[in-house]
C-alpha cells in the first residue's frame, strides 16, 4: 500500500525539480517567441553562465574578496560572459541566416552548441565545480501528520522562488517595457515590425541576452544541485518535453509543462519503476510528450497553427 | 571541354528519362565503381600505399560507407519527405539488435501459457534484412505521430523514440542474450558458406549493401513515391488536394527510411563494431546522420555521400593537425579545440551554403559545361 505521505513527499520533490526544467525550457521559449528560431545551444549556454560564475567566484574567493562581494562581482562577470555570447551569436550565427527556414536554423544553433561547450570548457576547466549559493540541506514538513514528515529540500524551494521571480519579472519586462512590447511585436511578425522602425537585430541581441540570464538562473540552481559540469548540457534534451507540453510559444506553458514533467517522472520512476525496471525517468517526459501531441499538436498552451496554402 | 552533352541525342523516352543521362557522368561513375570494387580490394590486398596498413580501410573507408548508407535512408526520411527525424540512432540500433537476436536464435518464452517461442538463428544476410524490417515497423509506428505534427514538433517526437531504445536495449536483459556486461557480440559472418573476415571483404560486403541500396533509394525516389513524397515536403495540404494520401506517402518514406537506416545499423554493429553496446547508438549518431544529410544536401543521394565523407573525415583531420604540426597542446585541449572548429565550420557551411554540398557540385557541373569559354 502506497502511503499518502510517500506520495506527497515524490510528488512535491517532483513538482520542485520541474521547476528546474521549468527554468531551462523558458530560455528555448523566449527565442523561439521572438526569432522563430529552435536554439539547441541552451543546455551548452547553462553551462557557460555556470561555469563563469562558479571559476571567478573560486577565483575572488582565493584572492580573498568578502563573500558577498565575490557573487556579486562573480555574477556581473557571467552577465558580461552572456552578453558577449549573445552578440557574438546574433552577429556570427543567426544574422546571417535570417530568412533560412527552421531546420538550418536549428542545426546551426547546433553548431554553436559544439563551440560554446569548447570554448567554455577550454578557458574556464572541464571539471566539475560545486556552486554553493543555496543552502541543501532539508526540512520536514507535517510531522505530525505523516510518520517520519515530508522530506523537501530547500534548494528546491529556493528554485521555486526564484523561478517565480524570473517570471513575474519577465512578465512586467514584456508587458510594461518599450523593448518588451518590440520584442513582442518582432514576435508576432518580422516584417510588418521591422517596417514601423524596430531595430530587428537589436532585438534578437536582447532576445539572446535575456536567454543568456535565464540561463545563468538556470545555472546557479542546477549547479548548486548537481555542481557545475559537462552534463549539464543534457538539461537542454530534458527541457524538449516540457517545451512539447507546454506548447512551444508560451512562457506560462513553459512552467506547467515543467511541473507537469517533473512531477510525472518521479510518480512513475517511484511507483512504476519497480514493475518494469528503473530508470524510466530517463524516457518518460519524450513519450508524455509524444501523448500529448497527439492530441494537442501544439501543445497545451500553444497558438493553435493555422495553415494557408 | 571535356564535360560536353552537345551531340548526345535521346531519341527514346527511356533514355531521356535514364539515371544518368550524360555520357559524361555515366564514364565518371563506371571509373569511380571500378576503383571502389576492383582498385581499392588490389592495392589493399598488395599493400600500396596509402593502403600499407589496414587503417584507412578499417577506420575511414568501412564508417564511410555504413554511415553513408544510414544518411541515404534519413536522406529519404528529411530530404525528401521533409519529415525531421532526430531518432535515425534509435532505428541503427533496433535494426541492430533485432538482427543480432535474429542471428543467434529467439527465444520467447510465455511461462503463464506454459510454452515457448523459439526460432533457430537464421543465417546472417537474412538477420540484417530482418533487422532492417523490424526497423521499419518501428519507424512506422514513431512516424504515426507525423500525420498531425510537423517541423520542429515532430524532431521532438522523433527524440521519443531515441530515448526510449536507449533505454531499453540498456535494460531489458532479454535484448542482450541477458549478457552481464551489457555488451553483445555479432555472430561469424558467414554468408552461403563464405566467411567475411578480413578487412577487404568487409569493405566489400558494405560497398555491395550500399551500392544495391543506392541504386534502389535513387529509383524509388525518381519513380511515383518519391514524388508523392517530394510534394508532401514542398506543401502537404497543396499535395493533399491533388490527390496524393498524406498517411501512405509519409509512413511509406519512414518505413523506406528506417529500412535503410536499420540495415545501415546491423552492418555497423556486425561488420564494423563486432561487439557493442548501446552506447553505440546514442543521441549523438542521430545528430552525426543529420548533420551528414544537411550539409550534404537534403534531396540528395549523391550529397548523402559527401556529407557523410565531410563529418566523419573532419574529426579525423582536427585529430591529425595538430600532432602532425608538433604543436605541444594536451589531449583535453585538442578535443576542446576539434569542438569549436567542428562547430564553426558546420556554421560557417550553413550561412556560405545552407543547401549543401549537391548545391555546390551542380554549380561545379553547370561552371564545367561552359569552361573554358564562360558565355
Amino acid at each position: 500500500m502506497i502511503a499518502l505521505g510517500q506520495f506527497l513527499e515524490v510528488l512535491i520533490g517532483g513538482l520542485m525539480s520541474g521547476v528546474l526544467y521549468s527554468l531551462v525550457a523558458l530560455g528555448f521559449v523566449l527565442i523561439f517567441k521572438a526569432s522563430g528560431v529552435f536554439n539547441f545551444a541552451q543546455g551548452a549556454m547553462v553551462l557557460l553562465a555556470g561555469l563563469a560564475l562558479v571559476r571567478s567566484l573560486d577565483f575572488l574567493v582565493a584572492e580573498g574578496f568578502p563573500l558577498w562581494a565575490a557573487i556579486i562581482i562573480g555574477i556581473g562577470f557571467a552577465v558580461v560572459i552572456m552578453a558577449i555570447t549573445a552578440w557574438l551569436i546574433e552577429r556570427l550565427v543567426i544574422g546571417p541566416l535570417v530568412n533560412q527556414d527552421g531546420l538550418t536554423l536549428f542545426m546551426s544553433t547546433i553548431g554553436a552548441t559544439f563551440i560554446l561547450e569548447g570554448a567554455a570548457q577550454m578557458i574556464f576547466g572541464s571539471d566539475a565545480y560545486p556552486l554553493r549559493l543555496f543552502p541543501t540541506d532539508a526540512w520536514f514538513l507535517f510531522e505530525s501528520l505523516f510518520p517520519g514528515g515530508i522530506l523537501v529540500n530547500k534548494l528546491d524551494v529556493w528554485g521555486g522562488f526564484i523561478a517565480g521571480i524570473l517570471v513575474a519579472g519577465l512578465a512586467i519586462f514584456f508587458q510594461r517595457t518599450k523593448t518588451g512590447r518590440a520584442l513582442r511585436a518582432v514576435a508576432d511578425d518580422h516584417l510588418a515590425a521591422q517596417s514601423v522602425g524596430i531595430p530587428i537585430n537589436w532585438i534578437w541581441f536582447v532576445v539572446w541576452l535575456v536567454a543568456g540570464l535565464v540561463a545563468l538562473v538556470a545555472a546557479t540552481v542546477w549547479g548548486t544541485k548537481l555542481g557545475v559540469q559537462y552534463s549539464i548540457t543534457f538539461l537542454a534534451l530534458k527541457a524538449l518535453p516540457v517545451l512539447i507540453i507546454g506548447g512551444l510559444t508560451s512562457v506560462p506553458g513553459a512552467i506547467v509543462g515543467g511541473l507537469i514533467v517533473g512531477a510525472g517522472e518521479k510518480i512513475a520512476e517511484v511507483f512504476l519503476g519497480a514493475y518494469i525496471g528503473g530508470g524510466i525517468e530517463y524516457w518518460f517526459a519524450f513519450v508524455l510528450a509524444l501523448a500529448v501531441l497527439l492530441v494537442r499538436p501544439q501543445g497545451l498552451f500553444g497558438e493553435r497553427i493555422i495553415e494557408r496554402i | 571541354m571535356l564535360y560536353r552533352e552537345a551531340g548526345q541525342f535521346k531519341t527514346t523516352y527511356a533514355e531521356d528519362m535514364a539515371i544518368f543521362p550524360i555520357r559524361q557522368d555515366r564514364i565518371a561513375l563506371g571509373i569511380l565503381l571500378g576503383i571502389a570494387f576492383i582498385g581499392v580490394p588490389l592495392l589493399a590486398t598488395f599493400h600500396v600505399w596509402p593502403f600499407a596498413g589496414d587503417y584507412l580501410l578499417w577506420a575511414i573507408l568501412l564508417p564511410f560507407l555504413i554511415l553513408a548508407l544510414a544518411a541515404i535512408g534519413v536522406n529519404i526520411l528529411v530530404g525528401y519527405c521533409g519529415q525531421i527525424s532526430l531518432g535515425s540512432g534509435a532505428f541503427m540500433a533496433v535494426g541492430a539488435y533485432s538482427a543480432y537476436k535474429s542471428g543467434t536464435g529467439v527465444h520467447i518464452p510465455l511461462a503463464w501459457l506454459g510454452f515457448a517461442i523459439s526460432i533457430p538463428p537464421l543465417p546472417v544476410l537474412a538477420s540484417i534484412l530482418l533487422g532492417g524490417l523490424t526497423a521499419a515497423v518501428v519507424g512506422i509506428l514513431f512516424g504515426v505521430p507525423s500525420l498531425r505534427i510537423k517541423g520542429l514538433y515532430l524532431a521532438v517526437a522523433t527524440l521519443a523514440a531515441q530515448f526510449f531504445f536507449d533505454w531499453v536495449f540498456l535494460r531489458v536483459p532479454w535484448f542482450t542474450n541477458y549478457a552481464p556486461s551489457g555488451s553483445v557480440n555479432a555472430p561469424a559472418l558467414n554468408f552461403f558458406g563464405l566467411v567475411i573476415g578480413t578487412p577487404i571483404e568487409r569493405y566489400l560486403l558494405c560497398l555491395t549493401f550500399v551500392t544495391v541500396f543506392a541504386v534502389l533509394a535513387k529509383n524509388l525516389v525518381r519513380g511515383n513515391l518519391g514524388r508523392q513524397w517530394m510534394a508532401i515536403r514542398d506543401m502537404d495540404i497543396a499535395a493533399e488536394l491533388i490527390g496524393i494520401r498524406p498517411l501512405y506517402a509519409k509512413l511509406t518514406a519512414f518505413a523506406v527510411s528506417s529500412f535503410i537506416v536499420g540495415v545501415a545499423g546491423a552492418l555497423w554493429a556486425f561488420v564494423y563494431l563486432g561487439s557493442w553496446e548501446p552506447l553505440a547508438f546514442s543521441i549523438d549518431r542521430s545528430l552525426q546522420l543529420l548533420f551528414m544529410v544537411i550539409i550534404g544536401g537534403l534531396g540528395s543521394i549523391m550529397g548523402s555521400f559527401v556529407g557523410a565523407a565531410f563529418i566523419l573525415i573532419l574529426p579525423i583531420m582536427l585529430n591529425l593537425i595538430p600532432t602532425e604540426l608538433g604543436v605541444p597542446l594536451s589531449t583535453e585541449t585538442i578535443t576542446h579545440l576539434e569542438f569549436i572548429i567542428f562547430g564553426s565550420l558546420i556554421c560557417y557551411l550553413l550561412i556560405k551554403e545552407p543547401h549543401g554540398f549537391a548545391r555546390l557540385i551542380s554549380i561545379g557541373k553547370e561552371k564545367l559545361r561552359l569552361w573554358p569559354f564562360p558565355y
